[in-house]
């Protein structure tokens, strides 16, 4: 029997994924947004450096402090992701592998920033 | 199975043996690893912030470990690792517009980062040690 798909279709969805810069362009967003929050996040902690249970509780439960480490969490594990998308991409070449460090790496920015947003809600909202 | 006698047969361009180390080269290396650093780093940040929204017990147990030396050394390099990636980003920011890119530059650039960064992590931690009323 003759092949009847054409070169086109074997490849199709093989390639790229049709996102264009829009990897790079995320990247460059969240980097843009990251060196104001790390900053702040770099003066919030030198400003608690040795401070103790009470005094770290109640500057966290500050609304405008808890929302700067809620938007350094959240858009530096999305920064994050990223970047390490593109190390495994490198790196690893063989396939299975790695989607499941693809998959993995997912997990764990999720995890990481579900454990850490339910903590920040936890300390302003109540508790 | 034609596939993978492809991709095994594909020649590798030449890489990190061949050439000669660079600044810009050792920092494009520094800025993925000290990435890869910060990713795990979160770590630290989300223990930091659970511990705090638990209990007395939990926070103190995070504040012994970040106040140990062994603790205070992996907050150093965490600090060097965010100012390092932080500068390196920002020159690659720039970069993307198309400036600084001459040989010279780039390379003074490069410099730029690694004796930057060292410079704000260390003042960084003077101002830290000051917060709490080390001087």
């Amino acid at each position: 029997m003759a092949e009847m798909q054409t070169p086109l279709r074997k490849v199709r969805g093989l390639g790229a994924a049709r996102e264009g810069t829009g990897h790079f362009w995320r990247v460059r967003v969240t980097s843009v947004a990251l060196i104001v929050l790390s900053l702040y996040f770099l003066g919030f902690l030198i400003s608690l450096n040795g401070a103790g249970y009470a005094t770290v509780r109640a500057a966290l439960a500050q609304p405008f402090a808890a929302l700067m480490m809620g938007l350094f969490v959240l858009v530096g594990l999305a920064h994050m992701r990223l970047g390490m998308q593109e190390i495994i991409e490198d790196y690893i070449h063989a396939e299975g592998q790695k989607l499941v460090l693809l998959i993995l790496s997912t997990f764990f920015c999720v995890a990481v920033g579900v454990a850490s947003i339910f903590a920040l809600l936890k300390l302003t909202l109540g508790g | 199975m034609s596939r993978k006698t492809a991709a095994a047969a594909r020649p590798l361009s030449p890489h990190l043996q061949i050439y000669r180390l660079i600044p810009t080269m050792l920092m494009s290396i520094v800025h993925r690893i000290t990435g890869g650093a910060l990713y795990f780093g979160t770590l630290l940040l989300a223990w930091w912030l659970i511990a705090a929204a638990s209990s007395e017990h939990a926070f103190d147990i995070a504040n012994s470990f970040f106040g140990s030396w062994f603790g205070r050394l992996i907050l150093f390099g965490y600090t060097w690792a965010l100012l390092h990636h932080l500068l390196g980003g920002i020159r690659h920011l720039i970069w993307d517009t198309g400036s600084l890119m001459q040989k010279e530059t780039s390379t003074r650039l490069a410099w730029a980062t690694i004796i930057g960064s060292v410079i704000l992590t260390l003042l960084v931690w003077i101002a830290g040690y000051a917060a709490r009323g080390a001087f």
